[in-house]
């Protein structure tokens, strides 16, 4: 009904916000890693889009440098690393979801329509007509969070802790039309370097306890 | 007087494209399995041939079981007169809206799955069981999808909501893409297509429709595999109206309705070769596993209803 009122970019835009929701459900629901990682490297393609399409519609033409490191490292350099970890570490299949997947779906909608109602006093400050993206991103990094609780294996606890910088940076692209540069390369580099460390890390875990399952860590405390 | 004619015309249209349809398919099916397969029109030389043959009743068998075989092909019947299939303002179409649509499918399946258990064989009793619990998951999420879109088009009216997407200037829903994506995957699991029943199958471990209707024979078999390729060309012009509904007319004239008539076998054609793919690609669930799959489905009307809230209304 209301929806006329924008531009088609416009909609387009929403229409990517929506997707990228859905991307996140995808991960919540999605219990092999390959395919994890891959519907994790398509949330990032989709991030790149809405930069895309923020940069061309509105003249924001620094954000081509953002949508750019976004395509470098989102879609491809940091998927195809843990692409290799999996491989290399052959956790191709392992995957364990703690509790129901159905009930987890659920508090997931429950998420969304949370920071929808924690959102609503924001938006009234916002004059863009993409503000309404504000709830979607927040809901994408509360469950990027839902991802980390839910499940034990490190591997999946890293694509979540990215998933919730994916939404941070749509937060951003879409509702302020992006960071200063300086932040926005900043938070790149941020996210690379952790990339590699978690990489380092995922090795250290896997030769002290034979496993990434990272319940495991708790047991340290009764070894003597 | 002629729009009567028309609601006519066009129920007797869909009765006779439904076998073409369900035979589209698996021609697709076949071609893309590298086999050369029976003709598109080889559906209705068996319906002709299953009506031919003599019925076989069991001693058992009450009237109900030889009533339900009617009953569901009058109730699918009258489903399709509901649908604006080429063309808008049918006197039949003000009668019935979606939900109704929705209750004449459970209606037919409610006989279907009574005259399952009616024989008294197991293969009955527990292909009744097994459509009674999917369609008691997919029904909520179809329900779901059709609110979503009634809450945009603000009338659940089938008529009222393809006109208003006809009539409005392009636009892009963010909800009508989970809406749609959702109505998919309801409708492979209430036309038993592959992820949830494979309906080429007679092993008796996995069967679900074919296990309910296993034991009739003759006309009755005929009427029943008449009406679920009928149910599946209803599905398809549902989706395919109320999402891309360009092409239906909105005068009953001749050349608007011809040109509607053909752009929806264009669309049937499309959404019955994107199945066959589907089929040929995904392998059939677990029983145990349609649940999950039918959550995605409600999940997936969920995020729709809930980005129709956030993002669209102001």
């Amino acid at each position: 009904m209301d929806i006329a009122v924008f531009t088609l970019a416009e909609q387009l835009i929403l229409t990517l916000a929506a997707l990228m929701l859905f991307t996140s459900f995808l991960l919540l629901a999605q219990t092999r890693l390959l395919t994890l990682i891959h519907i994790f490297a398509l949330q990032g393609g989709l991030l790149c889009a809405t930069t895309l399409l923020i940069a061309f519609t509105y003249g924001r033409h620094h954000l081509l440098i953002s949508a750019a490191l976004t395509l470098g490292l989102k879609v491809f350099f940091i998927p195809i690393q843990l692409q290799k970890l999996v491989t290399h570490l052959d956790i191709k299949r392992e995957v364990e979801v703690v509790g129901n997947p159905t009930f987890i779906m659920l508090g997931g909608a429950a998420l969304v329509l949370f920071s929808y109602y924690a959102v609503l006093p924001i938006r009234e400050l916002s004059m863009l007509a993409t503000r309404n993206t504000i709830a979607v991103s927040l809901a994408i990094i509360l469950l990027g969070m839902l991802l980390i609780i839910s499940r034990r294996k490190a591997v999946v606890q890293v694509v979540g802790f990215m998933c919730m910088e994916n939404g941070l940076m749509f937060a951003a692209i879409s509702a302020t039309h992006g960071m200063p540069m300086v932040v926005e390369m900043g938070v790149a580099l941020d996210v690379l370097v952790a990339a590699i460390l978690f990489g380092i890390f995922f090795f250290q875990i896997r030769t002290e306890f034979g496993s990434l399952d990272v319940d495991k860590l708790n047991r340290l405390k009764e070894v003597d | 007087m002629s729009a009567w004619i028309l609601a006519i015309v066009q129920t007797v249209l869909l009765l006779l494209l439904a076998p073409l349809l369900s035979g589209w398919v698996k021609w697709v099916k076949c071609k893309m399995q590298c086999r050369r397969g029976p003709a598109p029109w080889q559906p209705y030389r068996d319906l002709a041939k299953l009506m031919r043959k003599e019925v076989v009743l069991a001693e058992h068998a009450s009237p109900l079981f030889r009533a339900t075989p009617y009953l569901v092909f009058s109730v699918t019947a009258l489903a399709c007169s509901v649908v604006p299939a080429f063309t808008l303002g049918l006197p039949t179409a003000a009668m019935a809206d979606v939900i109704v649509l929705v209750g004449f499918f459970a209606l037919g399946r409610f006989f279907l799955s009574l005259a399952g258990m009616d024989i008294g064989t197991a293969f009955g009793g527990m292909g009744a069981s097994r459509e009674v619990t999917i369609s008691s998951l997919a029904e909520p999420a179809m329900l779901l999808a059709i609110f979503t879109l009634s809450m945009t088009f603000a009338s659940t009216n089938l008529n009222t909501m393809v006109h208003f997407t006809l009539t409005e200037p392009f636009q892009i829903h963010p909800s009508f893409i989970f809406s749609g994506l959702s109505l998919l995957l309801v409708a492979t699991a209430e036309c038993g297509r592959i992820p949830i029943d494979n309906p080429a199958t007679h092993l008796e471990l996995t069967m679900v429709h074919e296990a309910m209707i296993l034991e009739y024979s003759g006309r009755h078999l005929a009427l029943l595999e008449w009406a679920s390729m009928l149910k599946m060309l209803i599905f398809g012009v549902l989706i395919t109206n109320l999402f891309i509904p360009w092409g239906v007319a909105q005068t009953s004239g001749f050349i608007p309705c011809s040109v509607g008539a053909l752009s929806m076998m264009a669309k049937l054609m499309g959404i019955g070769a994107l199945l066959a793919v589907s089929e040929s690609v995904l392998a059939k669930m677990r029983l145990f596993r349609a649940p999950e799959f039918l959550s995605l489905a409600f999940i997936l009307s969920l995020l729709g209803m809930l980005s129709h809230v956030v993002l669209e209304v102001h």
